[in-house]
């Protein structure tokens, strides 16, 4: 005696509505994959565009060497060691500033309206648009502070632009460290600011390295702000100089010198805007790749 | 009058709200040297928050506000001079057991160091007298740099009450110390505040009545913010007791 | 001697924290206060020293402020009629962050959708990271792109006399923008409750249904702080726009026109305007339009998120 075969339609049957729902969610999830590829496509083509345009010129003697012939040719080391300097300079400032903000907000502050308005400033500092800040700078430090157009006043311009998300991403890092651990240091009479140095900081530095990191790609990258305080179109440097600048010099930045070279120097040798941008752009993804590795290693060695 | 009966804690009148919700509606009890005070009383009854406001850690709940008298020793603690020294005199473990995540020593030598201690040689009697009191000593002895949150929940549990009595407190208050621990470390930290009584005041919030029936001398029963009933532990769990809610919550016909 | 025999330790002391410790800490606690207000005083710095180079031009007889928020003749060197209307500038930045936004906004927020619903873990942190590294991109590097690369695209493409415009400068910002977008947005919708998730998926939604039914309407004041963050950074971008989107100060008759922007404007004549002349000071004021437009943007973006956590 057989058995009947099972029936052929089951319980779960593939109606003409479903399939129609499962059409419909494949459609829209390829949709939305094609919307993420498109911010992938972009950056890889750009990139690859630039080094292949700034291949005959690329090596490390480009970095090195200083510009030649009216800048039409030759490299970008005075440049190169001036952001290094502007950056530098700039973090030394806000970094400290920065972090005791961030320890003020998340550790001191009660939840009034007056911090509300603090929050509020912070917020506001991050969204102000770099010419702003440019302006700033001119008025500030440049005519007000008597400091002129130098090092100083663009290293404090660009600390002030920096000093909004040093503080938000230490905040974050602070208030990453459980309510618990403070509750048990206070219990046994401890003063906030113990606590804070014995438990919250130390668990707070991968955070606060990791904005810090963010921070320096974006100091380098900035024109505005130091085209107008102290960054000039071209200074005379030794080549390979590390130490060229004083306080009060004016200096080549590299951002301001691929604006000048893609804009104001007619008859440029034609890898050399591209191969500085291929600089800029290199050590800014390098700077930002090393702060992503940081927080991917810091956050494997997590102590609770 | 012997030291015996000297009063170390006098609350009169406590009223505790957050916000617009007062969750303490006028308590007024004392403690008494070297007694074991048991605190009853379902969830929510506002025993944690009566604990908070004797060490003054209610003031870091911006929504809490209190009023009435609360005096250690005599002494006001709204206007105690230095507050942190009325945090070192009172101990204080908390439900979830909580080490730092520091090493096994510095979680234990942290208070001391507060206090101003520094060399090894005044920490370490005192980091090795806390464990041992605890009921940790021996099986941390040989790894005391290791991460305390390494440790586990009824090792860390013993870790805070090694803290808690890392800066000599002469008042222990423990917040529901076993909640989060399995019951024969639970029994070994009783045996311990057993030991430890000769010594300390302590004051034992718990929800489990037994446990309040096996340790404590007198029992006082909260129940919504309210003292229904504060008297010795055998009054309290006898058919003696004054209130009928006390008898059934002893009783277990709600908790 | 203790209880239970043992010899006191240090502690029996009652030790005290050394005087200097003390003050130390006293010290410490005032700077942090004074950091912690820190951000107040330097926005309102900034308002303060931008408005003070202006503000002698505001008190001139011959200048009107109507004319230099409504007209749209920018004739700062003219020699015999000097006029300065920013109406152009502001439509020209209209024109280009509203171009931008266009393209970023969909782009951006269906990328969220993806990253945050239907993504594997694995992609997940790989695109996340791509974004990450998109965002760091410098603008003067943008601008450079815009300059060069996008600029022949479009003159090749749509065959039109110059690669700098509207188009290109819309295009830029929006690859600019789209990573501020994509993050908050894609925060936005993380902090969706999961049950709402569940619940839906019980009652036999595909996640597609899921997303346009449930999800983007929970989520709806998170991608609107998105959005107008992503407003907020276009208007106020200089150097990309400045590269990118021409010379000409008038307003657009086509994506393909020419136009400067309000930031771009500052940038282009800033160092030729001789300090203290009316025309630096005009300047200036245009700043101080910019600053407290991009104020009232990041307001309106905190106001909507503030309405998110009180939920």
């Amino acid at each position: 005696m057989a058995l009947a075969p099972a029936p052929a339609t089951s319980r779960f049957a593939r109606t003409p509505h479903v399939a129609r729902k499962e059409r419909a969610q494949a459609v829209a999830k390829a949709i939305f994959a094609v919307m993420a590829a498109a911010m992938v496509v972009p950056l890889v083509l750009i990139v690859t565009y630039l080094v292949v345009r700034a291949w005959p010129v690329l090596g490390p003697e480009f970095i090195l060497d200083v510009p030649r012939r009216g800048m039409t040719d030759g490299g970008i080391w005075p440049a190169f060691v001036g952001t290094l300097y502007l950056v530098g300079l700039s973090l030394l400032v806000s970094t400290p500033i920065g972090v005791l903000a961030a320890i003020y907000l998340n550790e001191y502050a009660r939840d009034n309206w007056w911090n509300r308005v603090v929050n509020l400033a912070v917020i506001n500092l991050a969204g102000v648009p770099s010419i702003v800040h440019a302006l700033f700078g001119l008025g500030a430090f440049v005519y007000a502070a008597r400091f002129g157009y130098s090092i100083l006043s663009a290293a404090l311009t660009l600390a002030i632009m920096t000093l909004p998300v040093i503080i938000a991403s230490t905040r974050e890092a602070l208030a990453s460290v459980p309510m618990a651990f403070r509750e048990a240091c206070w219990n046994v009479g401890a003063t906030r600011w113990q606590t804070i140095r014995a438990v919250v900081l130390p668990n707070s530095v991968s955070g606060i390295l990791t904005g810090v990191i963010l921070q320096v790609s974006r100091a380098a990258g900035e024109t505005a702000p130091v085209m107008f305080t102290g960054a000039v179109f071209f200074k005379a440097v030794e080549r390979g100089r590390l130490l060229p600048y004083g306080l009060q010099d004016q200096c080549m930045a590299l951002s301001m010198h691929l604006y000048t070279l893609a804009t104001q120097v007619p008859n440029v040798k034609e890898a050399l805007p591209y191969a500085t941008a291929v600089v800029l752009l290199g050590s800014v993804l390098l700077v930002n790749a090393t702060a992503i590795g940081v927080r991917l290693l810091l956050r494997a060695r997590k102590r609770w | 009058m012997s030291a015996a009966f000297q009063k170390r804690i006098e609350v009169k009148d406590l009223r505790l709200a957050y916000d617009a919700s007062e969750v303490i509606h006028g308590i007024t009890f004392d403690v008494y040297q070297n007694e074991i005070l048991a605190v009853i009383g379902p969830a929510q009854s506002g025993k944690s928050s009566m604990l908070r406001c004797l060490n003054r850690t209610i003031d870091f709940t911006a929504s809490a506000r209190w009023s009435g008298s609360v005096r250690v020793d005599g002494e006001d603690v709204r206007r105690s001079r230095d507050v942190f020294a009325l945090r070192r005199k009172i101990g204080m473990v908390a439900p979830l057991p909580v080490g730092l995540p520091l090493s096994i020593y510095d979680n234990v030598a942290f208070a001391p160091r507060c206090s101003g201690l520094t060399r090894r040689g005044d920490l370490d009697p005192i980091v090795e007298r806390c464990l041992r009191q605890a009921a940790l000593w021996d099986e941390v002895k040989d790894r005391l740099a290791s991460l305390g949150t390494a440790l586990s929940g009824g090792q860390q549990q013993r870790l805070t009450i090694a803290r808690a009595l890392s800066h000599r407190p002469e008042i222990l208050c423990l917040d529901e110390f076993s909640i989060a621990i399995d019951p024969v470390t639970t029994m070994r930290i009783e045996d311990v505040l057993k030991e430890l009584r000769r010594e300390l005041t302590i004051v034992l919030v718990t929800n489990l009545t037994q446990q309040a029936r096996r340790l404590s001398d007198r029992t006082l029963f909260l129940w919504e913010g309210e003292l229904v009933e504060l008297d010795r532990t055998e009054v309290i769990f006898s058919e003696a007791a004054r209130s009928q809610r006390t008898r059934d919550y002893v009783s277990g016909v709600f908790g | 001697m203790n209880h239970d025999g043992s010899t006191p330790d240090a502690l029996a002391a009652r030790p005290r924290r050394p005087a200097w410790a003390v003050q130390g800490e006293r010290a410490l606690e005032a700077l942090v206060r004074l950091a912690g207000v820190s951000a107040i005083l330097f926005v309102a710095a900034i308002f303060f020293f931008v408005l003070r180079e202006a503000a002698p031009v505001l008190v001139k007889d011959d200048f009107s402020l109507a004319q230099f928020l409504f007209s749209t003749e920018w004739y700062p060197t003219s020699a015999s009629h000097v006029r300065y209307g920013t109406l152009a500038l502001t439509v020209g930045t209209l024109s280009v962050t509203a171009l931008a936004m266009l393209i970023a906004v969909p782009f951006g927020l269906g990328a969220a959708v993806y990253l945050s619903e239907f993504c594997a873990p694995r992609l997940r942190e790989t695109l996340k990271i791509t974004i990450e590294l998109l965002s760091a991109i410098p603008s003067v590097v943008w601008g450079f792109v815009g300059l060069t690369v996008m600029s022949r695209l479009i003159v090749s493409t749509t065959g039109a006399p110059v690669g700098v415009n509207v188009l290109n400068g819309g295009i830029i910002l929006a690859l600019m923008s789209v990573p501020v977008i994509v993050s908050i947005g894609e925060d936005a919708l993380k902090a969706v409750p999961d049950s709402y998730r569940e619940a839906g998926l019980a009652l036999g939604a595909t996640r597609w249904q899921l997303v346009y039914r449930v999800l983007l309407p929970a989520a709806r004041n998170g991608l609107l702080a998105a959005v107008l963050l992503g407003v907020g950074r276009a208007v106020g971008e200089t150097m990309a726009v400045l590269m990118a989107t021409g010379h000409a100060v008038h307003i657009p008759g086509s994506l393909l026109d020419s136009v400067r922007t309000l930031t771009a404007n500052i940038a282009a004549e800033l160092g030729e305007a001789p300090a203290g002349s009316d025309h630096y000071r005009v300047l200036f004021l245009t700043g101080t339009l910019l600053f407290l437009i991009t104020f009232a943007v990041n307001l309106a973006a905190d106001f909507v998120v503030r309405g998110i956590r009180r939920r």
